[in-house]
């Protein structure tokens, strides 16, 4: 045996090791269950095969626009009466179908050229404004690229504040990410939910960030709480405790009482952004929805020198006393790091949703169905091969090894491969599988008939399988390089289950080029060093 | 053991055969195809994923009466519901399916299973196994959005196919392989309309597999006739393409005979939900088989003698030379 062979039988078998553990990775025993268990860590089954809810949503993006225009319509109207502009009114002409325009008429003809400069001035990098139409008429638009990134800031927002939900419900391997099918869609996956009223209730509700008053605390526990109260809490409060999670003082067993009815409540915030105080401190930026804004100003200008907490999720993240009488921004100071900003502000964000929900499409399959569906297939798949594998060593003989094994190699490096990327099998994926092995088993025959007609033309053994190999490479790499271009292409354009059929797709005639041309070759080479001179080989 | 050794014969005689063949197959799947679009608005009936819509798959403890249940529905007020009984090989699952038609209206999605689920407990006296109930609803706009994606994704493959072989062998002969693989999607479709089966999204799968698998076929006597191109150059282009045919008849025979047991397979064992699946693929991989040795090949003699015909140079289409 030459050293050359010795070479490639080890690349064959480290390729092989490598592969086996990318689907198994270190077993935590013998036994088969343990063996099942480490393969069902790395190979991931589509809802579809395991049972789940699905779910697509659609984020009401119409809405976000809308707020921020209702915003700038309450912008618009101060400034123009800072500038001593007189107008009739300031209105959305069409709030459903296009919410980002803004219209204000009746402006004077001596105040014209002033609110001009004015509504440039201060609305010109997010809007088109434009004297439109009749007399003293001006018309905010909103820039499309300034809409686009709002929208996908909305969505951006969604996907965080429903991943934060689905991770609450303590799910195992949520998936929640952009659709791409539509716009503004957003695809969640909830393997082993059977229930999806629940969840869906839970991922749709708005409300759960909130500002209450404090009535007394911190507290060392629920005890102290209730001595402070006189024994027992009055029905207008609730004691809640820290979260513990920021390093603001708040922390897990610490107790307050709160007013129950809050000041400000989850929907009504509308952003939040990391900022900076005056004095440079780092703080979290919010900015609050009119109404909201008007009702807190009415609070904080009584209650200066009162403390009021932040609630999330029943915890209270943060005590802040009011230092002023606040409208619809604010700022949460305190001496936070970069990254508790970032935190805190996301929280504040991911309170609540940013538009609404729109469900579009939802599937449920049972976990006992999507078992039961699998073993059906995945049986009658094994059952297959096997037929085709006894096939091959009947009809090939000898040869009909190479092919089983290359077959048998080209699924463990399939799998292995599914194991790294941590691929989804899916339904779809089992028939790019189906492919696979149906390509596989035509490199094998196209090799061997062709390596049979050398022979029979009088080669000897080494002679006929070098042609053999060499004629049938050429059509194997056309075949192979014309699907996965095709199964690339899928890739690119396609979602969902059309992706995953092309995924395995290309995993697997990757692994069949290397399986059925290289590791077959050597699997003769290594049997032509063995065989007697003058014997026959067995194909 | 061998089979088809030296075998001899003359398919390019039997073109007329396979385009009546062909024909009838294509034209009486696309009339089908035109029933349906007069009936229900689209060729063939589609499932749940692409036409929209709430389908109920409810298991039982005991056996299901299909006429009590359709009494509950109607008890419920729900109007336009089919019933029918599951997966009818494995009676033992006492599934039943439930399906309302689709809704127009998008808010009015989340109704559908709610009430289906509140009238079998209402109005029928046999436990559902929740573990095993699959719900889909599907929102107008999600069908039709993933019908036209999944067909635009498999129109830039062929067309990606297209250019490879155009690159690698010649324009003509990536023409006449989307050609047979366009011939086989047609008939595996027509197939679809014709037995009245609806096509879902894992149905797609299966016709991506099976576009792949035709291609496969093609480009093996493709390959063929190229190599025997170079080899002799003064055989006629139709003996030559038979012969390639023939030399890979057994290759042909050997591995669609194969890959059509796993799907066989498949289709007999794999139960309801890979049905429209492997029977799909069944139909494909007869059909993509056929179509490289009866549309494919022929094509590409049609092609050279109705050149030859318009007095242009007669150019063997396999000029150049294969790497790989």
């Amino acid at each position: 045996m030459n050293k050359n062979l010795n070479k490639k039988i080890a690349l064959i078998i480290a390729v092989l090791l490598v592969c086996v553990y990318g689907f198994v990775g270190v077993p935590q025993g013998v036994s088969g269950k343990a063996w099942l268990d480490a393969i069902g860590k790395r190979i991931h089954l589509g809802l579809d095969l395991r049972g789940g809810a699905h779910l697509i949503l659609e984020v009401v993006v119409a809405e976000a626009v809308g707020a921020e225009t209702d915003d700038a319509m309450g912008r618009v109207q101060q400034d123009l009466k800072a500038a001593n502009v007189t107008y009739t009114q300031v209105y959305k002409p069409d709030p459903a179908k296009q919410p980002q325009v803004v219209r204000v008429e009746g402006v004077s003809a001596a105040g014209s050229a002033s609110a001009r400069s004015t509504l440039e001035d201060k609305f010109s990098t997010q809007y088109d404004v434009s004297s439109g139409g009749s007399d003293g008429a001006f018309t905010l638009t909103m820039k499309p690229s300034v809409q686009t990134a709002l929208e996908q800031k909305t969505v951006d927002q969604a996907i965080e504040t429903i991943t934060d939900r689905v991770n609450a419900l303590g799910v195992s391997e949520p998936v929640v990410s952009p659709y791409g099918l539509g716009k503004n869609e957003i695809l969640v996956e909830l393997p082993g939910i059977s229930d999806l009223d629940q969840v869906k209730s839970i991922i749709q509700s708005t409300a759960r960030l909130e500002i209450h008053a404090v009535v007394g605390g911190p507290y060392k526990d629920e005890q102290e709480a209730l001595a402070s109260t006189g024994g027992t809490l009055p029905p207008d409060d609730i004691a809640l405790h820290g979260s513990g999670n920021l390093a603001t003082g708040s922390d897990a067993d610490a107790v307050y009482v709160l007013n129950r009815v809050p000041v400000v409540a989850g929907n009504q915030f509308r952003s939040a952004d990391p900022s900076s105080d005056q004095n440079g401190r780092r703080a979290v930026h919010f900015t609050l929805t009119n109404d909201a804004g008007d009702k807190f100003y009415d609070y904080t200008s009584k209650n200066v020198g009162q403390s009021m907490a932040v609630v999330m999720e029943n915890r209270v993240k943060e005590v802040a006393t009011i230092q002023s009488a606040i409208r619809d921004t604010g700022e949460i100071t305190g001496s936070f790091t970069p990254t508790e900003v970032e935190i805190l502000s996301k929280m504040l964000r991911t309170g609540a949703l940013p538009a609404s929900l729109n469900p579009i499409e939802d599937r449920t399959v049972g976990a006992s169905l999507g078992a039961d569906s699998i073993r059906q297939g995945v049986t009658a798949a094994i059952a297959g091969v096997l037929v085709v594998m006894a096939f091959m060593l009947f009809y090939y003989r000898g040869s009909g090894i190479n092919a089983d094994l290359a077959l048998f190699l080209n699924l463990v490096i399939l799998l292995g491969f599914m194991g790294y990327t941590s691929s989804v099998l899916t339904l779809p994926g089992i028939a790019g599988v189906i492919l696979t092995i149906g390509m596989g088993v035509d490199s094998n025959v196209l090799i061997f008939e062709r390596i049979r007609e050398e022979v029979r033309s009088g080669k000897a053994p080494s002679a006929a399988i070098e042609q053999g190999f060499g004629h049938a490479w050429t059509t194997i790499f056309d075949t192979h390089v014309t699907t996965i271009v095709s199964a690339a292409i899928l890739f690119l354009f396609g979602s969902g289950p059309v992706k995953g059929f092309a995924v395995t797709l290309t995993f697997g005639l990757a692994a069949n080029l290397f399986t059925a041309v290289y590791v077959s070759r050597v699997i003769f080479d290594w049997h032509l060093g063995r065989l007697k001179p003058g014997e026959a080989i067995s194909i | 053991m061998e089979l088809f050794r030296g075998v001899n014969v003359d398919w390019l005689r039997l073109k007329w055969y396979f385009l009546g063949f062909s024909l009838i197959f294509s034209v009486s799947g696309l009339i089908s195809m035109g029933y349906h679009w007069t009936h229900i608005g689209s060729p063939v009936p589609l499932g749940v994923d692409f036409r929209g819509g709430t389908e109920v798959e409810v298991h039982f403890t005991q056996t299901p009466d299909i006429g009590v249940i359709r009494q509950a529905m109607d008890a419920s007020g729900i109007k336009d519901a089919t019933v029918q009984r599951y997966d009818p090989t494995r009676p033992s699952l006492n599934a039943v399916l439930i399906s309302l038609p689709e809704q127009h209206n998008e808010t009015e999605l989340e109704a559908g299973q709610k009430t289906v689920l509140d009238a079998l407990n209402a109005h029928y006296a046999n436990p559902i196994v929740p573990a095993s109930t699959k719900v889909d609803v599907v929102g107008p706009t999600v069908g039709h959005q993933l019908e036209r994606q999944a067909l635009l994704a498999t129109l830039y493959s062929l067309l990606g196919m297209l250019v490879y072989l155009w690159f690698r062998f010649q324009l003509i002969y990536g023409i006449a392989a989307v050609v047979a693989v366009f011939h086989d999607t047609l008939i595996t479709v027509g197939a679809f309309a014709l037995l009245d089966k609806e096509i879902s999204l894992t149905v797609i799968a299966a016709i991506l597999t099976l576009v792949g698998y035709s291609m496969n076929d093609t480009i093996v006597v493709f390959d063929r006739i190229r190599e025997n191109l170079r080899l002799s150059r003064r055989e006629s282009l139709p003996d030559v393409v038979n012969r390639s045919i023939n030399q890979t008849l057994s290759r042909t025979v050997l591995t669609s005979g194969l890959t059509f047991l796993t799907v066989l397979s498949l289709y007999i064992f794999g139960g309801q939900v890979l049905n429209g699946f492997s029977f799909a693929l069944v139909i494909g991989i007869l059909i993509g088989t056929y179509s490289s040795i009866a549309v494919a090949a022929p094509m590409l003699v049609a092609w050279q003698q109705w050149r030859a015909s318009k007095g242009q140079a007669v150019v063997l289409p396999a000029a150049r030379r294969a790497k790989g």
